[in-house]
């Protein structure tokens, strides 16, 4: 008996493993799968290996060098102090990055358990957490986060907790919409028939199942999340200077945009190339899970 | 039309809660603002007796739900406070920077209608061409672009280093002149529609293609009407329903998005004022822009709802 279930287990295992390679293989085949892992392959390799390849280090000043175009000595120019832009933007793409998976993760946390029992469950505690959700939905995106932030202090933990609050409420609503359209199958019955605990049902039986519409949510909301961090560093908010990052280079750029036209081309091939990255492969998932 | 009354009745009792609770949420994030209200008006040299008889005067010594519904009833009956920052009234500060923002608005979303759904009905009649894959390319480049760096950019082609056709930032009102008037507002406003537009151009693209292969379109082209009739008549009709709902979601992106646009260009609207006043913590004017953006979408929200039922007669009212 005890070895019966360690070999289903691991059969199962294996068939995730191949299915993953088949789902990755699909996703490359096609137009806006390609372009996004062709984007953010090596973007997260610039950043995650940023020590490695950056020519300079990010708080290295030249003094000579200040405010110089694109050229062979720098690749993207250099900002106000003389530093080298492009390796600023290695560094600087942690924070982004962080932000962006932080924030997601957060709201996955929250969103999907909320999601899960509202839906399951029904009846009051489901209208008085959607209704929550309603309002929270009902402050703009970015002046919530902004609000959030204001509170809580800036700084890279306050940027992601905020940014995971705006976004919970979306991952809440569509976690639950794809468990009232799952809690009347067979299965389901079944196991409220083996006596089931509501943490079983809800994360054994129901969270594998509506995982592709929340895989595909979470994936766009990891660029969006990039989006509004950069944001609210743009507008002095987020992440605390000197440590490089993507929106506050682009608000200094802002200030040299008369002397410097180069300048804020580091950030914006940076902050362009990862969200699109992230739009892509949202939609390609979407593609493909949904066909 | 009794229905209707019914569910307007029901639609303005939602509202009124969730502002409500909205109301909560900005106080309760207005008070954990570091740093007191007192000192910050009177400056640091202030001394003791001068800042207990301004927190009298505010009514900060007061317990938190007294300020609350002090606050909340003032909000209600117009008497928004003092702005701290200016010798004003925060009504007085927030009005015309409202204006501001409202034509900047609206301007933007007459842009977005009027170029989002031409170019979502091109794309949609020459489905995987040459022309449907530059709307798209073009949309998904406007949406991962954040707004900064359009703006910068568009800034930097046409508003001075370039070419000088627009001014480098700032308003102009409209007394001054329609041209400085639109010339101060075209760059600011062309950004937001570059961000806005790729939602509009993909919602009216799929809505129209899966309409242009229903049943009745394909009665109508076999009853020998031009195709002209057909897609002005019959099809874009019921495909540009969903774009209205669309269009009020976009009035909350839009809101957000102005708060970025605005200082970029230096536009001295909402978006900056609010952005001025939490930096420096003037939480009467931080409350009452807050609670102006929310009532605002709420209430776009339910304008496109009613919209959407009226266009729709298979729809009811109270039918979600």
């Amino acid at each position: 008996m005890s070895s019966e279930p360690t070999n289903t287990s691991v059969t199962v295992t294996e068939s995730r493993v191949s299915q993953t390679v088949a789902a990755v293989k699909a996703l490359l085949s096609t137009k806006k799968g390609a372009l996004s892992i062709g984007l953010l392959v090596p973007i997260i390799f610039g950043v995650v290996a940023a020590p490695f390849i950056a020519p300079y280090p990010p708080t290295e000043t030249h003094v000579i060098d200040r405010l110089t175009s694109p050229s062979f000595q720098y690749l993207l120019g250099t900002d106000q102090y003389g530093r080298d832009v492009f390796s600023r933007i290695l560094y600087g793409g942690r924070a982004s990055l962080l932000i962006g998976l932080g924030s997601t993760a957060f709201a996955l946390a929250l969103g999907v358990p909320i999601g899960i029992v509202s839906g399951y469950s029904g009846g009051r505690f489901d209208e008085l957490t959607m209704r929550a959700m309603d309002v929270l939905m009902s402050i703009p995106s970015l002046l919530l986060a902004l609000l959030v932030v204001t509170g809580l202090g800036s700084g890279l933990t306050n940027t992601i907790i905020a940014i995971g609050i705006v976004f919970t409420p979306r991952l809440a609503r569509i976690t639950r919409s794809s468990t009232l359209s799952i809690k009347n199958q067979e299965y389901i019955t079944a196991a409220e028939a083996r006596g089931e605990s509501l943490f079983r049902i809800a994360f054994y039986e129901i969270l594998p199942n509506a995982s592709s519409s929340i895989l595909v949510e979470g994936s766009i909301r990891i660029g969006f999340g990039i989006l509004i961090g950069s944001s609210l560093s743009f507008l002095g908010l987020g992440t605390q200077p000197p440590n490089p990052d993507w929106g506050y280079m682009a608000s200094v750029a802002r200030n040299h945009l008369r002397s410097q036209i180069w300048f804020m081309l580091g950030p914006g091939i940076a902050l362009g190339g990862t969200i699109l990255g992230f739009n892509l492969l949202g939609d390609a998932l979407r593609d493909y899970l949904e066909e | 039309m009794s229905d209707f009354r019914l569910y307007l009745f029901k639609r303005m009792g939602y509202i009124a809660v969730t502002l409500l609770i909205i109301s909560f949420i900005v106080f309760a994030i207005t008070q954990l603002l570091p740093g007191n209200a007192a000192v910050l008006i009177l400056g640091k040299q202030a001394t003791n007796e001068s800042i207990a008889a301004v927190e009298q005067q505010l009514g900060l010594n007061k317990p938190w739900y007294v300020q609350y519904t002090d606050w909340l009833v003032g909000f209600v009956t117009g008497e928004w406070g003092n702005s701290y920052l200016n010798d004003a009234s925060a009504m007085d500060v927030i009005i015309p920077r409202l204006i501001h923002s409202v034509q900047l608005a609206a301007l933007t979303l007459v842009l977005v209608i009027c170029v989002g759904i031409p170019l979502g009905v091109v794309a949609a009649m020459k489905e995987d061409s040459i022309q449907d894959l530059a709307v798209s390319s073009f949309g998904y480049l406007g949406v991962s672009f954040p707004e900064f760096i359009t703006g910068m950019v568009l800034l930097t082609l046409f508003g001075g280093p370039i070419l000088s056709i627009f001014p480098f930032g700032g308003y102009e009102p409209l007394q001054s002149g329609l041209i400085p008037w639109l010339k101060h507002l075209a760059l600011p406003s062309l950004t937001l529609t570059i961000i806005l537009i790729a939602h509009v151009m993909r919602l009216t693209r799929s809505e129209l293609i899966e309409v242009l292969e229903s049943d009745y379109v394909r009665t109508a082209r076999l009853k020998g009407i031009s195709e002209y009739r057909v897609l002005f008549f019959h099809a874009l009709r019921n495909a540009l329903l969903p774009t209205i709902t669309l269009l009020a979601l976009d009035v909350g992106y839009l809101l957000g998005s102005i708060v970025v646009v605005e200082e970029v260009f230096a536009f001295p609207g909402l978006g900056r004022l609010v952005v001025r006043a939490i930096q420096s913590r003037d939480i009467p004017v931080i409350q009452a822009v807050v609670m102006i953006i929310a009532i605002v979408y709420t209430f776009a929200n339910l304008a496109a709802d009613i919209l959407y039922t009226y266009l729709d007669p298979r729809i009811e009212y109270g039918e979600q």
